[in-house]
């Protein structure tokens, strides 16, 4: 579904990506992990062509999107559907409204469908009934779970989750984490999940890359990542610093 | 200094390059892509409708002191009948549209460049790209074509209530005879100088509108660079429709002669 080869990302004047080489098959759920700031916002926003990398080539369905123009980028992105880190709700609309904006991009008009449509991608993130609020008005992990419904509710065929469950209460962690699963298993979704936290990456992944220092440190099962021997990947899962005090 | 003059007249060339770049790909999107009418309306209603007051009231006060200045001058030598003509031609032809487009700038140009840019730093515009919609259709066209036509409106407003202020006050305050203010007036102001308004108005719009949307798309991360963007719009705004009118002026002088 999404493959990249070589690809180098530099921004202002530092080298972010170093030549990653990844390959995302058609239905499953790729868990990348890493630590914060090593560059996979960056990396997921090249898969929809939201950054152009500075060299080697992005697939999206056999199509190399690296150096298409904006205009064109429409096409890949009504397949492919990317949740922001941020939530990067529209602040002049309000939660339904948001939801419904694909849906009216799309070319979507009867207001009965759509009202029915939002509530259905609202009762999925567990917010069923708060169309009317504005973005200022929710807390953090409201407008993650927003935004997800908002990337949900045109079903893409392929989603980028920007870690859809950091600042989410571990219920509300757990029930996202459901939700990835299921769509998955029901509307064989793939799925590309940028998160560290452990409990996302073991419940959602079909496989995990681990991203460091620009490249892919690591690929393979939840069983490898856990059985490896490697202090690098054991300091990640454990949560080890190596400091003492 | 060689190279420092170097550097600004470079920099100078890079952003006039963007702002063509930036004109360019609205200009295509106005023939492409499908204009988004109720974008356009409630830009009308934000750029155009609320603006009339400020306008209005600029125009009027400037047309009622301009008249009184110009009274006192020219009562010393008995020309007291020309103070109409005066103000007329010169709020079509000069203070209407520059006034109106420096309080438009002020207004509209920073609230254009304060909401994209703040857009641009939370992922808005990244949002709205994911979700296959161009950041020019969906937020530059609609307030590109509002602003065209609400400016030429509200520069008429303004020179409009300027010469209906600077009547009032020639007339009823200062006691010009009202028939020879209105004869002056109408004799020395004609159909030119409304188009020279109205065509100036229109250059206005294109400079406040494109000026601002790009300080907004282009706005850095942070509190300051959002803070940046509006400022910078309202300055470059208001020094470009200074320069610009000036050379307008003789421009538009040969299209539209001043004179009986
Ligand atoms: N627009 C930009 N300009 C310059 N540098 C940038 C820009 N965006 C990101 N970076 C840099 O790229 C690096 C990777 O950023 P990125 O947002 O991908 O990290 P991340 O892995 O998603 O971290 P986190 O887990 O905290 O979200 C960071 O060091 C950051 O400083
Ligand atoms: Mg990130």
């Amino acid at each position: 579904m999404i493959r990249v080869r070589k690809l180098h990302k530099t921004l202002g004047s530092q080298e972010v990506l170093r030549g990653i080489d990844l390959e995302i098959k058609k239905g499953e759920t790729c868990v990348i992990l890493g630590r914060s700031g090593c560059g996979k916002s960056v990396l997921l926003k090249h898969f929809v062509g939201l950054l152009q990398p500075t060299s080697g080539e992005v697939f999206v369905d056999g199509e190399d999107i690296a150096r298409l123009p904006e205009r064109e980028l429409g096409r890949i992105r009504k397949k492919v559907g990317i949740l922001f880190q941020s939530g990067a709700l529209f602040d002049s609309m309000n939660v339904g409204e948001n939801i419904a904006f694909p849906l009216r991009e799309a070319g979507l008009r009867d207001p009965a469908v759509i009202e029915e449509k939002v509530a259905e991608a609202l009762e999925m993130v567990d917010l069923a009934g708060e169309q009317e609020k504005m973005p200022e008005n929710l807390s953090g992990g409201m407008r993650k779970r927003v935004g997800l419904a908002r990337t949900i509710v045109s079903r893409p065929e392929c989603i980028l989750f920007d870690e859809p469950t950091t600042g989410l209460d571990p219920i509300a962690s757990d029930s996202i984490n459901h939700l990835i699963r299921r769509l998955q298993k029901r509307l064989s979704v793939t799925s590309v999940v940028v998160t560290h936290d452990m409990k996302t990456a073991y419940h959602t992944a079909d496989r995990i890359a681990y991203l460091h220092e620009g490249r892919i440190y690591f690929l393979g099962s939840a069983d490898q990542l856990r059985h490896s021997r490697d202090p690098v990947l054991q300091n990640f899962i454990e949560g080890r610093s190596g400091d003492s005090d | 200094m060689l190279r420092f003059l170097g550097r600004s007249v470079l920099s100078l060339l890079q952003y006039l390059g963007e702002l063509a770049v930036l004109f360019g790909e609205t200009c295509r999107a106005l023939v492409t892509a499908p204009i988004r009418w109720r974008l356009f309306a409630r830009q009308l209603v934000e750029v155009g409708f609320r603006s009339q007051l400020v306008v209005i009231v600029t125009g009027a006060f400037t047309g009622a002191v301009f008249a009184a200045q110009t009274f006192f001058q020219f009562h010393r030598i008995g020309m007291e009948s020309a103070v109409g003509a005066v103000v007329a031609v010169s709020m079509f032809r000069e203070l209407g549209p520059v006034l109106t487009g420096l309080m438009v700038a002020g207004r509209v140009g920073a609230a254009i460049a304060a909401e994209i840019g703040t857009m641009k730093v939370t992922e808005q515009i990244d949002a709205l790209r994911a979700l296959g919609v161009h950041p020019i259709d969906y937020l530059v066209v609609p307030r590109v074509m509002a602003l065209m036509l609400s400016m030429p409106i509200l520069v008429a407003e303004c020179c409009g209530l300027g010469a209906l202020a600077g009547y009032l006050i020639g007339t009823k305050v200062l006691g010009i005879s009202e028939a020879y203010y209105l004869d002056t007036m109408l004799k020395f102001t004609g159909l030119r100088d409304i188009k020279m308004a109205l065509s100036k108005g229109l250059a206005f719009a294109v400079l406040v509108v494109f000026i601002s949307c790009h300080q907004g798309l282009n706005a850095k991360e942070g509190a300051v660079g959002v803070g940046r963007a509006p400022t910078e719009a309202v300055v470059i705004g208001s020094l470009a429709i200074l320069v610009v009118n000036f050379f307008l002026s003789f421009a538009l002088n040969i299209i539209y002669p001043a004179g009986v």
